[in-house]
């Protein structure tokens, strides 16, 4: 069996705060992490190579330090990283992105791809659903659990009232959660492997896809402006007593009409 | 393409088991000004099996046209069987704006529907809006962990697709004396697509609670710090009808069940009243709750940026504040 598994590079947005003075993002320093819910999804590759033997592979599309989150995935135990970095490929929106990993996968000999659910800077959900349809494969989103049975995949997807068993026939595409899914933690031997490992670089000539729909001008897609939020203007602050505050609390509830 | 063909404003009218979801209300309640803002108009795709009378509701709340899809295929939501059936719609009609709820369906299938017809989707939008001079179809959303926002254009393509998160838009006053049209359309199924299979669907006993239906969130983070603080917190929160919400700490450090999570990766809330109890106010949290009607903040920090969305602020230690007033307000509604 042939996994791969598609990983993005993200800045670790817990950490990222605000100048309160200008109002804008603090970017420096804030550390790049492999988003968690395609390190979910790692791990369940991985399980299904402990389990099953499966070669598993793992690509992510992005700058050249994106190195930095295949050698992780190295240390983990993944078999074979390809690093999809192109200048041709910048400035892709959802589906633009979507179409150069699918042109990548098109590539392959691969059975079983699986994708984090979203990414935690863009929280989008999108590109998993859109390779799939890309490569015509069934989709399965929103993965908790995953087994193999007599060649169908049985599939646990998480919903708001609960969950849902699916069983999918062949080839697919599954998105991951990161909180099913804890991932291992890397071994100091594979660490240290990890460094002398090779990382295949592909460039937008290495995979198939039609050169109109990857990039900027495949992406449908702009954004118009952005900006950071404008907050409601503050109310009134007391530090006082907690018997006062008590009181402070009671009439503006009262004033409110909500007592 | 031809965008001049790409008439009226659809909304995806989410449904489980025949129940329309609150969301699907609540889109066509902003999907009604959009489609009045092009002197055009708003339809309602209704999608499942054996739902036609719930046609009327979604005129009731705004829709002037529905088109419904009714076919055993749909009983459940499956994403190929869903995909086809919406996709044809969309060919046969030709919508400008497509919106979906931003629910473990919406963001399943909207994301495929966009890889089907070729054209852009705009994630999780917190606000839609037609800009003044040329009327461009605006899309706001949360980016960067709700850092920043981002306004998204789809220019070329169409139909200009979104999905919106439950609980973001507000739903019309039901009127049940609208009249609409309802068309039937059948879509061509390829079965030989069908290669999920659903074996069961299993609603957990959780503990569910709504919290976006509550009227009073008292809502706890780092401050209030274990399941006894929040027990204080529950108290208080039952004198005045609520419920309990939490920040994402909270529920990292297992304290309290994501369910009862507001914020970024949580529940968008707009009580009547948000009592923020020894909650920070990362802006990710802020995210979640900052359109409540009242805020009223208790927190030890005086620089807490909480206090910057409250419109009432007490420095203080809500372990001492949130049993004096649970007494307090016991005594006051009793009168």
């Amino acid at each position: 069996m042939n996994i791969v598994v598609c990983i993005k590079q993200v800045p670790d947005t817990t950490e990222v705060k605000i100048n309160p003075v200008t109002g804008t993002l603090i970017r420096d320093g804030v550390p790049s992490i492999i988003n968690p819910d395609d390190k979910g999804g790692l791990e369940v590759a991985l399980q299904l190579k402990d389990k099953y033997g499966a070669h598993v592979t793992v690509i992510t599309m992005g700058l050249p330090q994106a190195d930095a989150v295949l050698r992780e995935a190295f240390a983990m135990g993944v078999d074979k990283a390809i690093l999809l970095t192109d200048r041709k490929l910048g400035g892709a929106d959802t589906l633009a992105t979507s179409n150069a990993l699918a042109g990548a996968l098109r590539t392959m000999d691969v059975d079983l791809i699986i994708t984090g659910r979203q990414a935690i800077d863009g929280d989008t959900a999108q590109v998993g659903p859109q390779i799939a349809e890309h490569l015509g494969l069934p989709q399965v989103s929103y993965v908790v659990g995953l087994d193999v049975k007599d060649g169908k995949y049985i599939v646990k997807k998480e919903t708001e009232e609960g969950y849902q068993m699916l069983e999918v026939e062949g080839k697919c595409v599954l998105t991951t959660l990161a909180s099913a899914f804890k991932p291992r933690y890397m071994t100091v031997a594979g660490i240290v492997d990890a460094y002398d490992r090779e990382v295949e670089i592909w460039g937008a000539d290495k995979i198939d896809v039609d050169a109109s729909k990857i990039g900027k001008a495949g992406s449908p897609t702009n954004v118009y402006k952005s900006f950071t939020k404008e907050l409601k203007p503050a109310g009134e602050k007391f530090e006082v007593e907690p018997e006062e505050a008590v009181e402070l609390i009671v009439a503006k509830l009262k004033e409110k009409h909500i007592i | 393409m031809n965008k001049e063909e790409y008439k009226n404003v659809y909304v995806f009218a989410e449904q489980r088991e025949g129940e329309i979801q609150p969301v699907a209300l609540e889109l066509l309640g902003k999907a009604r000004e959009l489609a009045d803002g092009y002197g055009e108009k708003l339809v309602a795709i209704l999608a499942g099996y054996k739902v036609a009378d719930k046609a009327q509701t979604l005129i009731a709340y705004g829709a002037d046209e529905v088109v419904l899809v009714d076919a055993p295929e749909l009983k459940d939501y499956i994403t190929e069987q869903y995909a086809q059936a919406i996709h044809q719609v969309i060919e046969a009609y030709k919508p400008r704006i497509v919106l979906y709820g931003a629910t473990t369906i919406g963001r399943d299938l909207a994301p495929r529907l966009s890889a089907r017809v070729n054209t852009g989707l705009t994630a999780d939008c917190t606000k839609l809006a037609l800009a003044e001079d040329d009327k461009e179809f605006l899309m706001t959303r949360p980016a960067f962990g709700g850092n920043i926002m981002a306004t998204i254009v789809i220019r070329e393509h169409r139909p200009q697709m979104a999905t919106v998160r439950p609980g973001v838009m507000q739903k019309l006053a039901k009127d049940d004396s609208r009249k609409g049209v309802v068309n039937s359309f059948t879509p061509k199924f390829d079965e030989s697509k069908f290669k999920v299979k659903l074996i069961e669907t299993v609603k957990e006993a959780k503990d569910t609670v709504d919290i976006t239906a509550a009227k009073v969130l008292v809502s706890g983070g780092r401050g209030v710090g274990n399941t006894e603080g929040f027990a204080k917190l529950q108290k208080l929160a039952d004198v005045l009808g609520g419920q309990v919400s939490s920040s994402r700490a909270m529920v990292d450090a297992g304290v309290m069940p994501h369910d009862r999570q507001v914020g970024q990766t949580g529940k968008t809330v707009r009580p009547n009243l948000y009592l923020a109890c020894g909650i920070s106010g990362a802006i990710q949290h802020l995210a979640g709750m900052e359109e409540s009607e009242l805020i009223i903040a208790i927190n030890k920090d005086k620089f807490a940026p909480i206090f910057n969305v409250a419109d009432l602020g007490i420095v203080g230690d809500l372990h001492k504040i949130v049993p004096m007033l649970t007494e307090r307000l016991a005594k006051e509604i009793e009168k």
